[in-house]
């Protein structure tokens, strides 16, 4: 990963500009290799976590999974102070915490002063690991908001690897993850390994924070793994439009993202939190002013059918 | 649908325990198959634990246990298994035809494609038309009411094309209307199908015009019999040990008096 240098913006010779001609724009994005990388890691990225944020949202783990980003913290600074790539740090934390959390199944649900607490005290070793690497903060300035723009060719192929094979063994489990995620109890009778599931699935996610976390970072990482999918469950209630909606768009803050911040000299992080946000609002106001349309014509329209000879 | 007619249920002194706490022992009955049997008894008497022994998820601390010929076995597609009914999440955007699709493919691994997937959604259909929801099952499952819902949850049962019925309370926190409706309708679909018939309730007015025997869960101990041998104050006084007495009105419903102080000082 490169230094915090990059993180907001580069500043190109001649000052880019953003036009009518799209052919030109996306030429002009994907200039340097800094933003190829960018652009191919940040996809990759944004279609894992728009796929396995589908279920961490049903299955009632947004806080979970907000949770083992910041135990990865601890993990990816550890790893710096001891010379290592910090997504090493970062995926042996966040997988056998997946692990202890999957083990515990049910019982994570409503542990949210658990949860928050071992998340304060990952950051709190992060902090204290930062400060032992003696090094500049930038790194861990990085690891905590993203880095997108730092990304090297090397990593990009990682990720895409991560990437394949995360989304595979969400194909290879679907249906029975859907069962034992909407009906446990009749999953578990019906010979669904519940328990082993939920293991997996932790470890799964965990592979795919960890991937997000280059390009959001420890802390925004909700932006693209709970938000699309919260989104998604309001537009539809299919789960197999439900996974293609909120895969669509974690990919669409994404390159959002990344193309305004190539433009303006702020960070992406904010412009791709700041897309999943206001996306949010206008899907719960629609819903809610939905909601308060459909309502009673529904009901009429319908009686109205019933009654017409 | 060709059916044999040995017996559904063969149990032979079975106890059921969790590890050292015992909940009922040495049980033998027989249910037979196409018999509509109504669970009965107090609350932490076993009723569930019967469940969870004929569906193979809690081995018999003793005795043996044969379901449909066979040793119980955890995924048994012969059996449909609707759980005492949850509160489903008011929020949850899934429609009630996608819970019904879990009933038909739910535990194969990877995801369906080609003709399976066709298939799949006639299976669907045809279990939301046996239980008469077609009006509502591309609804979000979390908006409908608990008798639409447990319509719903009956057909993801339906929908897996068992011989036989495990129902844990489907007639609870029903208004007495939705209690009949809901327990007909499991009466005529067994009927239709020929299907052995476990339904637990609390109360057995509902189902006194269909049920064919009583199997009352309490104490420690098992009773099964038809309806006026079991409910009666003199069967039920030896299975509580408590003096029990129960009335009937003119309808020929029947009142069970005395539980309430017994189950009052059990479960304190």
């Amino acid at each position: 990963m490169a230094d915090l240098s990059v993180v907001g913006m580069l500043s190109p010779s001649a000052a880019p500009y953003f036009g009518w001609d799209l052919v030109r724009d996306v030429q002009e994005l994907l200039r340097y290799a800094f933003m190829q990388h960018a652009f191919e890691a940040g996809t990759v990225v944004a279609l894992t976590a728009g796929v396995i944020g589908y279920f961490v949202v049903l299955r009632g783990l947004s806080f979970a999974a907000h949770g083992l980003s910041h135990i990865g913290f601890a993990g990816a600074t550890g790893a710096v102070l001891l010379g290592l790539p910090p997504i090493v740090g970062l995926l042996a934390f966040t997988m056998s915490a997946g692990a202890v959390m999957g083990a515990l199944g049910q019982r994570l649900r409503g542990r949210d002063v658990t949860i928050g607490l071992v998340m304060a005290w990952s950051l709190g070793l992060g902090l204290l690991f930062t400060a032992l690497y003696r090094g500049s903060a930038s790194r861990a300035i990085g690891i905590l908001f993203g880095q997108v723009f730092g990304i090297t060719g090397q990593e990009v192929a990682v990720t895409s690897v991560a990437g394949v094979l995360t989304l595979l063994a969400l194909v290879i489990a679907y249906r029975p993850l859907l069962f034992t995620t909407l009906d446990q109890e009749v999953a578990e009778a019906k010979g669904v390994p519940v328990r082993g599931l939920s293991i997996a699935f932790m470890v799964i996610l965990a592979v795919a924070v960890s991937e997000a976390v280059q390009v959001v970072g420890v802390l925004l990482i909700f932006a693209l793994i709970v938000a699309p999918a919260a989104i998604a469950e309001r537009v539809t209630s299919r789960p197999s439009h439900g996974i293609l909606v909120s895969a669509a768009l974690a990919v669409l803050f994404t390159w959002a993202g990344l193309t305004v911040a190539y433009y303006v000299p702020y960070p992406v992080g904010f412009f791709i939190t700041t897309f999943a946000f206001l996306s949010y609002v206008v899907a719960r106001l629609l819903s809610y002013l939905g909601a308060r349309r459909t309502v009673r014509p529904r009901g009429w329209r319908e009686a109205q059918v019933r009654h017409s000879p | 649908m060709a059916r044999s007619s040995s017996p559904s249920i063969v149990a032979e002194g079975l106890t059921a325990a969790y590890g050292d706490r015992l909940v009922w022992q040495d049980a033998s009955f027989t249910v037979n198959a196409g018999e509509f049997v109504a669970v009965l008894g107090p609350n932490g008497g076993g009723k569930s634990t019967l469940f969870r022994l004929l569906l193979g998820l809690l081995s018999p601390a003793a005795g043996s246990l044969q379901v449909l010929g066979r040793r119980p076995r955890r995924g048994n597609p012969a059996i449909g298994y609707v759980p005492q009914r949850r509160d489903i999440d008011p929020d949850l955007s899934i429609r009630g035809r996608d819970f019904v699709h879990l009933g038909v493919d739910g535990s194969q691994w990877g995801v369906a494609i080609g003709r399976s997937v066709v298939d799949a959604s006639q299976r669907v259909d045809r279990a939301v038309d046996a239980v008469q929801a077609r009006a509502y099952a591309d609804r979000p499952i979390g908006r409908l009411s608990g008798g639409e819902q447990q319509r719903l949850l009956l057909a993801q049962a339906l929908a897996g094309e068992p011989e036989m019925l495990l129902l844990d309370e489907p007639l609870a926190s029903l208004d007495l209307r939705n209690q009949n409706v809901i327990a007909e309708l499991v009466a005529s679909l067994a009927q239709a199908n020929g299907f052995t018939v476990l339904l637990i309730a609390h109360d057995i007015n509902p189902l006194l015009p269909i049920v064919d025997r009583v199997l009352y869960v309490a104490h420690g101990g098992l009773a099964i019999g038809k309806p006026d041998e079991v409910i009666t104050s003199e069967r039920l006084s030896r299975l509580y040990d408590a003096p029990i007495e129960v009335l009937q009105d003119s309808h020929g419903h029947m009142f069970v008096v005395g539980l309430e102080a017994e189950s009052a000082h059990h479960d304190g």
